[in-house]
């Protein structure tokens, strides 16, 4: 499950899942939602994208900026992530298509995650939620 | 915010007592009306940004000051480098150099009116505009150094602009210290076909008509009379700069104990003005400076290009260009001596006063033009640096309005149709390529622009000049 919480000027994107790598993946999602509706995206082509990081909350902000990143310099929009841990390693399979502006009508663009509102924690068992505010 | 833990000094100036690990005081400029509807974050915000080392006199709020990242925006805050000071890369932001550039057109409303779809539509077609969209320019690896290097006067050189153009920007179309070094190969890949776009969210190409004049003399000084015609531009420096400020606050964040900084909060990340890590973001932040100027240059020669075909008596000069996202290095008089200190302004536009020497001789006597952006359906204004404002804020203005809402709830309460139909009722025409967009942006989900310049002319900050409308929008 995702969903977007307040913040005043930007936005903040929650994932929430049953293990980790699930809380990551429907994070993701909310940041694809926060330019499109996520729905609109059908998945046509497939990007790996890998990043590194020994601290869980950086390795978040990581996987998100390295999205960012992708869609920036693809010019493309995902709906579909599958992500795996490695010790310090994400590893991941994303899949989405090219924008189209007139079926997408594309918002905000994301310009960055940011450290505020950052938390990546398990908070009962089996229940975890991985969160941060995205600059647009 | 709740006003009863801050002191009123005056109408339009509230205290935060320095305690806890604060090491100055902060220092809000607003009505009491805009204090109440700022989010408690923003207190929590200027109170961290005031325990950071090397900070002088105080954490200062503008009066559109809102919850941000690290410190808020509309925040101003000075480090001394000789006083183990810092820099932060949240405390610029990501959009570096966002900022506003006004140019004259030599026009009024009347000769607009007749072509206002046909320019706006042109307008469209030239400059692009939102998300996938992409410049026509195309730069490599040695273009990209020059670009970063040179800033607008690169883009001048280049033939996008006129010589006459860079002496009505800061630091005169060019940035000095620009080490493109520095900028990661993420950021130049960012940028490579992003130059002379205009962006997406809150970023737009308006032609504004002056509609009212608060003061003549300074008016006539900047060039503007009421029922002139205005263009203004509000972007910033693309994916370049956003991609610095990704790369630098994570290094910041991984690097603070080394520095022996202790974060009250990650999002606080910065390193000490002297070490490694500040050097080299200074280098790649005045590189993306640099780019964002020469991305409003591109942009303003589109723009003359489109009013060559369809009005062609027009003449577009510049009126001034201004930042409001940077980190400058300034002399300030702090207790009778001049200092030299890095000023982050994060959404807050600089505002020289009368006799600055770094200003054109045009605005020496007058001070700075300080430029307000406003949204869509929103006035935006004209202000000029003043005198006290060296004492009150390092010469620090407002820079908009602000949201009142989330984007979300702006989507849910508005369709951008019904938007774009408003406001042409309003005489105002919209092109975007995305109805979502424009519902985001809709004028009601921002504060009272009005009542933010009236606090920044009240408390001292600048002073009104003029209030322009908009009358065609180009949007992301």
């Amino acid at each position: 499950m995702w969903t977007h919480f307040h913040h005043e000027a930007d936005i903040g994107v929650r994932g929430i899942g049953h293990t980790r790598e699930e809380a990551f993946e429907e994070a993701a999602l909310a940041l694809t939602a926060v330019i499109t509706e996520p729905e609109a995206v059908t998945c046509t082509d497939s990007v790996t994208v890998d990043c590194e990081s020994a601290d869980p909350e950086l390795l978040f902000v990581d996987w998100l900026n390295a999205l960012v990143f992708e869609m920036a310099t693809r010019k493309m929009l995902f709906s579909r992530f599958h992500v795996e841990f490695d010790g310090p390693c994400l590893h991941a399979t994303v899949c989405g298509e090219s924008i189209d502006v007139a079926r997408h009508q594309p918002a905000a663009e994301v310009k960055g995650a940011t450290y505020t509102e950052l938390a990546v924690c398990e908070d009962e068992p089996g229940n975890w939620r991985a969160q941060c505010v995205v600059d647009v | 915010m709740d006003t009863s833990s801050l002191t009123r000094i005056s109408e339009f100036e509230w205290r935060i007592e320095p305690q806890g690990d604060m090491r100055v005081p902060g220092i809000i400029y607003a009505s009491k009306d805009l204090v109440q509807a700022m989010d408690e974050k923003v207190r929590e915000q200027v109170t961290n940004v005031a325990s950071l080392p090397g900070i002088v006199k105080a954490s200062y709020a503008m009066p559109d000051a809102h919850w941000g990242y690290g410190f808020p925006i509309g925040g101003v805050a000075a480090f001394d480098a000789e006083a183990d000071g810092v820099i932060s890369a949240g405390g610029v932001g990501f959009d570096i150099s966002c900022g506003v550039r006004a140019l004259h057109t030599g026009l009024q409303r009347a000769d607009i009116e007749p072509v206002k779809d046909r320019l706006a539509d042109a307008l469209y077609r030239t400059i692009p505009v939102g998300i996938g969209s992409h410049g026509k320019i195309h730069l490599d690896e040695a273009g990209m150094d020059a670009m970063l290097t040179g800033g607008a006067k690169w883009a001048v050189m280049r033939g996008w602009g006129e010589e006459a153009d860079l002496e009505r920007i800061e630091e005169h179309g060019c940035m000095a210290g620009a080490q493109p070094g520095a900028v990661s190969e993420r950021a130049r890949k960012r940028q490579r076909n992003e130059m002379g776009t205009l962006g997406s969210g809150n970023h737009y190409l308006e032609v504004q008509e002056v509609d009212e004049i608060y003061d003549p003399d300074t008016a006539k000084t900047f060039g503007i009379t009421a029922g002139d015609m205005i263009v203004s531009i509000h972007c910033g420096s693309r994916g370049l700069g956003h991609q610095i400020g990704t790369d630098f606050l994570k290094t910041m964040v991984t690097r603070a104990p080394e520095y022996g900084i202790t974060l009250p909060d990650r999002e606080l990340a910065c390193a000490p003005i002297g070490s490694e890590t500040g050097q080299a973001y200074l280098d790649a932040m005045r590189s993306g400076i640099n780019c964002a100027l020469a991305n409003r240059q591109i942009i303003t020669h589109l723009t003359r290009q489109v009013f060559a075909e369809v009005l062609p008596k027009a003449t577009l000069t510049l009126l001034y260009d201004v930042s409001h996202n940077t980190c400058k290095v300034e002399e300030h008089v702090i207790d009778g001596q001049p200092r030299r200190l890095y000023v982050h302004r994060k959404g807050a536009t600089r505002a020289f006063g009368p006799g600055h020497p770094d200003l054109p001789a045009a605005f020496r006597e007058s001070g700075q033009p300080v430029l307000i952006g406003g949204s869509m359906g929103t006035a935006s204004h004209i202000l000029a640096g003043s005198q006290e404002g060296e004492a009150l804020s390092f010469s620090s203005a407002c820079h908009g309005a602000g949201r009142a809402m989330s984007r979300r709830k702006a989507y849910r309460i508005w369709k951008g149709r019904q938007v774009i139909d408003q406001l042409r009722e309003q005489g105002i025409v919209i092109r975007s390529p995305s109805s979502r967009g424009v519902a985001e942006e809709a004028p009601g989900a921002y504060k009272d622009v009005n009542a933010v310049v009236d606090a920044a002319d009240k408390s001292g900050l600048a002073r009104k000049v003029a209030r322009l409308k908009p009358v065609a929008c180009i949007k992301g």
